[in-house]
């Protein structure tokens, strides 16, 4: 079953692909090249052996780079059968372990494997068969985390880059974590065949999640602010080139224009010019390691700049994004071509103005960091009635502000803020309780429908007395 | 209307959702002729509803107004007749996204219940996806059948009167995930593994017990599946308030440098004189958490199927 399936057979790692690697917790978004060199938690491998066999499929590294697909069977070999009951004999002397630091650095250049390594350390640990079984038990794993390297690749989804970004690169994304942003998706009704408005200066992840909860059917735009929208975890999604089709974007800066009616194409600033500007700067600034994604973001803000040097958090991703390498031809090709995009973004720019104008869109969601009270308050213009927006932000005062304008203005119910609490837990036979640390902080969101408003002056106050809690509201909480 | 695309206006057959004012609210199902009652007076479906527009606003007999909404899984869930205990959105948005579930996915639920989270499935696997619910319980297969022809998303769905324990899903390597809410998961486990692909797939047990997740999770294991995960989501509601805290009187009113620490200012110098009684008050907006919330509804265990 581990020979070379079908090509066309589903979940097969191929050339090409946008995959993730996983160790433990740990997530990297990467591109499935062949001979690419990559680092990922202190180690070096090329994924050319990974190519042809299944996703979900735990590889062993080897001292050479290369992968070695690993089975789950053999797992059990390490019993234990002698164990203490208690530590009450236990000293921490500091000298329970016989080999030395440089014997087992020796034990890891003879190119041993980690297996083996650990069956030794425990074989030379003199207190291990006084340990209680549920700590020899926590020992092998904590051994076997440090030395056994397998990794596992998985296919990419909203599931996994949402916790690897939350896990690695929160300022990123505003700090969204991942559950938060599966109540986004809720509360929006995003599915196939809406059109749906997004803000996001997630490094386009809230726009991946979108895509993927419409599989291709309906249509999105994409408000954007600066000279163009941020897409690098929308391309870690490997979307097939049908989902950008009806993906569209529109300039932050040309809405006012749009709502007021005096919107031309004239004014607008050459965005693809100025794309290519970043992209080459970007370029130059990194050795000669492939552009890695959060180049792509650095336009974005000094603040979230600041934190991609850290070298840790650069290796999150290893992917030359399609938006690069688009970019980086464009740089080099002919005027003619470079003409001939320019028409093609003009003329896409014309559809999302025209989509807009409609004003009947399905859902509005935003995630950004800036303040959510302007952004709402305009684009909400752009939604048809009786449809659900959301909208995140990192803090919980902005969007007290949203919620009071929003009443003052009328055309939205059932608004709502709220925030959700994650907890995760260790289930193991005779020790389970909550995981020691959790996540203090994901966010806020605020909540609502949008409703026709007619008559905005003798609405505004009938609105107020409406809505004040009647009885049924606790009855309704307490359901809940 | 359908729970799985939006329309413009309001048609005969289409569940609506009269939105009566803070969260009260309750569904309606739209006919000629028909009539609904609420507080602010009578609705009459042909002149009052059939045709309008999502989102407007209806006169009542009484005067007073309601708005009509467009249903979608969410306000059916906060509506729906309850035959069971159901789930809430806090969950099903949790399960949706750890499943991995988008247009096309095949998925298995097991039990339907009163088909909150089946709604739900519905529309995120829509248009070409499809769900396999087993309800052990013939009473509420059948209603849940009735209900899914009635929101128009019947060809998206079969229901099975069957035990999922003993009988499984009826369907074998084709789900791409598998969802529990049964009071023994891990008798059910092995039929979740087959009815899921042989390449793999993603599956969830929902528990409100720690005893039940503790055997769900010795069953995963003992049949091969990766990555368990237990988690538990908790949602706090904000309630916008101004709130309004009195400045304490220390007695520095009449010595004539009294200032106030307020976000207004307001206690100058002009209000000196009176500030020995009257030192006025702090306002401010907040999101105060109300005094009782849900503590608790279940854990959320998830598990990966691979290869081997």
């Amino acid at each position: 079953m581990e020979g070379s399936p079908e090509p066309a057979s589903p979940g097969v790692i191929r050339e090409g692909d946008f995959a993730v690697l996983k160790r433990d917790e740990v997530f990297k978004a990467v591109a499935v090249a062949r001979r690419r060199k990559i680092v990922f938690e202190k180690q070096w491998f090329c994924l050319d052996n990974a190519i042809g066999h299944i996703y979900g499929t735990t590889f062993e590294v080897t001292s050479g780079g290369t992968l070695q697909p690993k089975n789950r069977v053999q797992e059990a070999a390490t019993e234990t059968k002698e164990a203490g009951a208690d530590n009450r004999n236990i000293v921490d002397d500091g000298k329970s372990q016989k080999l030395t630091h440089d014997d087992i650095k020796a034990l890891k250049d003879k190119g041993i494997k980690g297996q083996e390594i650990v069956q030794q350390l425990i074989e030379n640990s003199t207190t291990f068969r006084d340990k209680t079984e549920f700590a020899q038990h926590k020992y092998i794993k904590k051994k076997k985390k440090k030395y056994e390297a397998v990794i596992t690749i998985v296919k990419p989804s909203t599931r996994i880059l949402s916790t690897m970004y939350y896990g690695r690169e929160p300022g990123k994304i505003n700090y969204l974590r991942y559950d938060t942003l599966a109540q986004m998706l809720t509360w929006g009704n995003v599915r196939a065949g809406n059109k749906m408005i997004v803000m996001e200066t997630c490094a386009g992840l809230v726009l991946g999640a979108i895509m993927e909860r419409m599989g291709g059917y309906g249509s999105i735009i994409q408000m954007y602010p600066g000279g163009g929208p941020v897409r690098a975890a929308t391309s870690c999604f490997g979307f097939p080139g049908s989902f950008f089709q009806t993906l569209y974007d529109f300039p932050l800066s040309k809405v006012d224009s749009l709502l007021s009616g005096t919107f031309s194409l004239k004014k607008l600033p050459l965005e693809s010019e100025e794309n290519t500007a970043v992209a080459e700067e970007s370029n130059g600034s990194v050795d000669d390691k492939p552009v890695s994604v959060q180049e792509a973001d650095t336009e974005c803000s000094a603040e979230i700049a600041a934190e991609d040097r850290q070298p840790e958090e650069q290796e999150i991703m290893d992917i030359p994004t399609e938006g690069d390498a688009f970019e980086d031809s464009k740089a080099k090709g002919t005027t003619h071509d470079k003409l001939k995009k320019q028409e093609e973004r003009q003329k896409k720019l014309i559809e999302a103005a025209d989509l807009l104008k409609e004003k009947n869109a399905d859902g509005l969601i935003v995630a950004s960091r800036f303040h959510p009270a302007p952004l709402l308050l305009s684009l909400l213009e752009f939604v048809a009635p009786s449809r659900p927006f959301v909208v995140y932000c990192q803090y919980k005062e902005p969007l007290v502000e949203c919620y009071t304008k929003l009443r003052e203005k009328g055309g939205v119910i059932n608004l709502k803020l709220s925030e959700t609490w994650l907890r995760n837990y260790q289930v193991l036979p005779d020790r389970s309780h909550p995981k020691l640390m959790m996540s203090g902080a994901g966010g806020y969101l605020l909540t609502g429908i949008t409703v026709i408003n007619e008559s905005v002056k003798s609405g505004d106050c009938s609105e107020q007395t409406d809505e004040e809690p009647t009885s049924k509201k606790r009855k309704l909480q307490e359901q809940r | 209307m359908s729970f799985i695309d939006y329309r413009e206006t309001i048609k005969e057959g289409d569940t609506a959702i009269v939105f009566l004012g803070h969260e009260s609210m309750f569904p309606v199902k739209v006919q000629h002729g028909g009539k609904t009652q609420t507080k602010y007076g009578v609705i009459r479906h042909s002149t009052d509803l059939i045709g309008k527009r999502y989102g407007s606003k209806v006169t009542c007999s009484k005067g007073g107004w309601v708005y009509i909404l467009h249903p979608t899984p969410e306000l059916w869930t906060l509506n729906l007749p309850h035959r069971t205990q159901i789930l809430y959105s806090t969950d099903i948005s949790l399960i949706t996204m750890m499943l991995e579930l988008k247009p096309g996915s095949v998925v298995c639920e097991s039990g339907t219940g009163s088909g909150s989270l089946s709604h739900a499935i519905i529309r995120t696997i829509a248009p070409t996806g499809h769900l396999y619910t087993v309800e052990f319980h013939q009473q509420r297969a059948e209603k849940a059948i009735e209900e899914f022809e009635e929101h128009k998303v019947g060809h998206l769905v079969t229901v099975k009167n069957q035990d999922v324990c003993k009988n499984g899903f009826g369907i074998t390597h084709l789900a791409d995930a598998v969802f529990l809410d049964i009071p023994s998961p891990w008798e059910a486990i092995g039929h979740a593994k087959s009815a899921l692909k042989r390449e793999g797939g993603r599956i969830c047990s929902f528990s409100p017990c720690i005893e039940q997740v503790q055997r769900t999770c010795l069953a995963l294991e003992e049949h091969g599946f990766a990555e368990c995960n237990t988690l538990e989501i908790l949602l706090r509601v904000y309630n916008v308030r101004t709130i309004s805290l009195p400045l304490p009187d220390l007695g520095k009113g009449t010595g004539g440098n009294a200032r106030g620490e307020s976000d207004q200012g307001s206690p100058s110098d002009q209000g000196a004189s009176s500030a020995g009684l009257q030192q006025g008050n702090a306002q401010f907006k907040s999101g105060v958490p109300p005094r009782e919330m849900v503590g608790h509804t279940g854990y959320l265990t998830f598990a990966t199927k691979s290869l081997f």
